[in-house]
């Protein structure tokens, strides 16, 4: 497939700086329109651009992991997250907060944590239809 | 307490690692567990003797009631001894049955489990708990029985154990359910003092029906009596196990548990008496037709729990101190019989009694521990048999219901468990040797432990004056008492102390015995066409309900599962608005139709929905798949700028993801699809059409009503109020997708994440039917392929820009 230079040469600008909005769009949920669903989105969406201009084997060096195991790693961080609260005597998904601010990060707690799994899952799932269907092609 | 009834599965999950190191001697090291446990339920005797209940509570799921209580009184010590102590033995003779099979440490884990569900089934003391440890029964059970998965007739059997315990468990649920809305406690023990209320209630006879199904599916008695010997398929240390000693007595555990709540009616009195009855002489006279040694102690199993059933129904003091001794007795000679058949399979390859005889040289141990057994089935006085049997018929004798009736069934059964018993002991050990399969030889000693012990313990037990009086106090009564919920002496006599009716009955019993059993054969023959009956007995209704399920599941595939998105949408959209507009139309919903006003609707909105319909008209005309994906997606990013203008931030940012990340997708499949034209025809597009318009109009006025009503919701002012006091966060969307309802979104990446699985397993499974000289996909052929392709497709389509 043959795709303008143009898009081949602002991908390449663009997928960190889409990534980084992600990462920005997810940490902003809690408190702006936001959060781990759309952020894994947008990210899933700048790898599927990415793919577009690149082979799928530059893709897959991009982003290091397996999309499978993207799905695995955050199902793991989501019930991790929700099961912290249980070292604490509290029902399952008790929100636990750190009392301090972080830098970046700013008030860090557990549904944070979720978040961030339910971003994982997202991109793992959509990077692993959309590999699939470029490999079948 | 908790440790106890745990610690089965925790050594269960170190089992197979145990195995790497202890090989040969995993089973010893193993059997410690239950041998401990059995040491500590022991030092539990003396006091519960003495009327001292012991309970423990745990804290499980506060919210819901529902507690891991436990409660040691005299029942549940009895069976708690017998189940780790016959666990003990069992663990033993596994290691040496199984011994050179591959898979002997899954052996050892489904055992452990178990045993340690067992525990929590009689311990329990709450009925959520109970029931879910009776599950976890019937699943470790399914799991031993289809031990030797890879023969067909172990999985039947198992699977066919697993339907019918479970289904009797879930219909057993409702019951529970029913009885401690009742009730009003989850608690077995506060149910106690609800008894009268719970019986004088009009949801009395349901709960009780509901509850003894459970029982009755779990304890093998009629008609559900049939899986029982199927699951003979197992390995002959489950058989002995779960199938005689343990798992089926748990429907006679609850029976009993439950009697001081739900006994003592005429209903109970009917069923559990009837149905028990009817069971014991089902069991017995199929056994003695059997000539496979599994199989006729199998049936002989059914024909003792119908015993013990019957007893229970009877409910009298002696009726149930007759039931508990013969829950002991028969949990020791039918667990060393059963270990004794797997030592004769074993050893000589054989187990059918036709062709084996004259073991008893080869294999002296366990001839001697099953002539031991047999006695104590057969109720040869010395032996704790004796003294239940004297026990039953005092009980039948005393009977509320038809005494005399039920007598006699009393003594055609045990006329022919002793008929069995001989089967099972002097046919194979004595009288002329035959040539077996292997040569016969003894089984090693982790194989003659547990015969030995279970079978002397019957003469030990019965065989002295002191010993049965010790057992009658500190083991039997104890256990009735917690029957009757009324403390009861017991006074056990070895030997009867005068000639009454029951001594008669007695020998008339051993008499008639050991006559059939010599003129078994003969008479076999003779009754052999009754048989014929079996062929529409309960057996049959199990498979002809499995085979009738299965005709419907495929039918309602064939109707609902048509393999085309079109169809899919069809029977969707039709549902949807049948049910909708039904509920709408009857519950005058439509009334509200005259609230909708119409508030002021600027330009750009006008603009935007002329775009929407715009882009709708050119999808549908369009030549080109191109133009119609991108037709889409302008719908989807206007909605997009709606969720906008209306105030939905989030909503809009997800809906324009999701539109870019759908056209990329289409576009990736667009070169694979079909010829874009030619699919429907005239016909197919009016019924589409109309179709899609009941649809639009179903949802337009549904929407159209629902804002026009005044919002009665607790939630929302909820949400906004708690979003930053509870969780911590402005954005009450977010707050609520991962803190109040994050439980559903952890739900929902789930199945994504299972969902993506699909269809990567789905997309890879269509690359081996690549064609090998273009790396080509092949059309996958659907099963109407004239509808799907009117013209035929070129390889490659091409795609106009």
């Amino acid at each position: 497939m043959q795709f303008s230079v143009i898009l081949s040469t602002a991908i390449r600008y663009m997928l960190p700086l889409m990534l980084i909005f992600s990462i920005f769009i997810l940490l902003r949920g809690h408190h702006e329109p936001g959060g781990g669903f759309i952020g894994g989105l947008v990210a899933a969406a700048a790898f599927a651009l990415y793919s577009f201009t690149n082979s799928l084997t530059e893709v897959r060096q991009a982003l290091r992991v397996e999309p499978r195991t993207l799905i695995g790693v955050g199902l793991l961080v989501a019930v991790s997250s929700a099961s912290l609260s249980l070292f604490k005597g509290l029902p399952f998904m008790t929100g636990l907060w750190y009392s301090e601010t972080l830098p970046v990060l700013g008030k860090i707690g557990t549904p944070v944590i979720f978040d961030m799994g339910v971003y994982i899952v997202v991109v793992g799932v959509t990077l692993l239809i959309i590999f699939s269907l470029i490999e079948e092609g | 307490m908790l440790l106890a009834v745990l610690s089965g599965f925790v050594l269960a999950l170190l089992a197979p690692w145990l195995y790497k190191i202890g090989r040969d001697a995993t089973g010893w090291i193993l059997a410690i567990l239950p041998l401990a446990l059995f040491g500590y339920f022991v030092g539990f005797i003396e006091p519960v003797a003495h009327g001292e209940p012991v309970s423990y509570t745990y804290t499980w799921i506060p919210s819901l009631n529902v507690t891991l209580s436990f409660y040691v009184d005299g029942l549940s010590l009895l069976f708690s001894l017998i189940i780790t102590g016959v666990g003990t033995l069992i663990v033993l003779y596994g290691s040496g049955y199984l011994a050179h099979d591959k898979d002997v440490n899954r052996f050892f884990v489904y055992i452990l489990m178990f045993m340690a569900s067992m525990l929590g089934v009689v311990l329990s003391n709450n009925l959520v708990s109970l029931f879910v440890f009776w599950e976890l029964t019937s699943v470790t059970s399914y799991m031993l029985i289809g031990y030797y998965h890879e023969k067909e007739e172990s999985r039947f059997a198992a699977l066919q154990a697993l339907l019918v315990t479970g289904a009797g468990g879930l219909v057993m649920l409702a019951g529970f359910v029913m009885l401690a809305l009742q009730g009003g406690s989850w608690e077995i023990s506060d149910l106690f003092a609800q008894a009268n209320a719970i019986q004088g209630d009009a949801l009395y006879l349901p709960i009780l029906i509901l509850i003894l199904i459970g029982a009755f599916t779990k304890s093998a008695q009629f008609p559900f009596h049939f899986w029982l010997p199927g699951a003979m398929a197992a390995p002959a240390p489950v058989s002995a196990y779960l199938h005689s000693a343990t798992m089926v007595k748990a429907g006679v555990y609850l029976v009993a548990r439950l009697s001081p709540v739900l006994g003592g009616t005429e209903a109970w009195l009917y069923a559990v008496t009837g149905f028990g009855a009817v069971t014991m002489v089902i069991g017995a006279y199929i056994a003695w037709q059997q000539t496979d040694l599994k199989r006729i102690l199998a049936y002989s199993t059914v024909s003792a729990l119908g015993i013990l059933m019957m007893l229970l129904g009877l409910g009298s003091e002696v009726a149930v101190e007759a039931a508990m001794v013969y829950l002991v007795v028969h949990s020791m000679y039918k667990g060393s019989l059963f270990m004794i058949a797997g030592a004769v399979d074993h050893e000589t390859g054989e187990r059918h009694i036709t062709r084996l005889g004259g073991l008893l040289k080869a294999m002296p141990f366990n001839g001697a521990a099953a002539v031991l057994a047999a006695a104590s089935m057969s109720g040869i006085p010395l032996f704790l048999g004796f003294v239940a049997k004297e026990l039953i018929y005092e009980a039948t004798l005393d009977a509320h219901i038809l005494p005399l009736l039920i007598t006699i069934l009393a003594i055609v059964t045990n006329i022919l468990t002793i008929v069995a018993a001989g089967m099972v002991s002097l046919k194979p050990f004595f009288g002329p040797p035959i040539k077996t399969p292997k040569h016969a030889h003894e089984a090693p000693w982790s194989m003659r432990l547990g015969p030995i012990t279970l079978a002397s313990l019957g003469l030990i037990l019965g065989g002295l004056p002191f010993t049965v009086e010790e057992f009658g106090k500190l083991i039997a009564s104890p256990a009735a008492s917690a029957i009757l919920a009324e403390p009861l002496e017991v006074h056990l006599h070895m030997l009867p102390v005068a000639l009454s009716t029951v001594v008669m009955l007695s020998a008339v019993t051993l008499l008639g015995g050991i006559g059939i059993y010599l003129i078994r054969l003969p008479l076999g023959r003779v009754v052999a066409p009754l048989n014929a009956v079996s062929a529409v007995g309960p057996e049959q209704w199990y498979k002809w309900s499995l085979d009738g399920m299965m005709v419907v599941a495929k039918w309602q595939t064939r109707v609902l599962q048509s393999g085309y998105l079109r169809y899919y949408l069809i029977i969707t959209i039709l549902t949807t608005v049948g049910l909708a507009g039904i509920t709408m139309v009857s519950q005058g919903v439509l009334q509200n139709l005259s609230a909708i006003t119409m508030t002021e609707v600027y330009l750009h909105e006008i603009i935007l929905v002329v775009v929407i319909l715009g882009a709708t008209v050119l999808v549908l005309r369009t030549a080109s798949r191109l133009t119609a994906v991108a037709g889409l997606g302008v719908v989807g990013f206007c909605i997009a700028l709606l969720f906008v203008l209306f105030g939905a931030p989030d909503l809009a940012m997800t809906q324009f993801s999701i539109e870019t990340l759908s056209v990329i997708l289409l576009v990736l499949v667009l070169y694979k699809l079909p010829t874009f034209t030619g699919f429907s025809t005239r016909f197919q597009r009016a019924r589409d059409l109309v179709i899609s318009l009941t649809g639009g109009i179903l949802i337009t006025t549904l929407v159209l009503i629902e804002t026009a009503l005044p919002i009665n919701s607790r939630l929302t002012p909820y949400f906004a109020e708690n979003s930053l006091t509870l969780a911590r966060g402005h954005n009450v969307v977010n707050v609520i997708l991962v803190d109040f309802r994050g439980f559903d979104t952890m739900g929902e990446i789930t199945v994504l994440g299972m969902a993506a699985l699909g269809v990567y397993g789905l997309l890879k499974l269509r690359l081996g039917q690549k064609s090998p000289d273009k790396g080509i996909k092949q059309p996958v052929i659907p099963h109407r392929t004239e509808e799907f392709y009117t013209t035929p497709v070129p390889a490659q389509e091409k795609v106009d820009s």
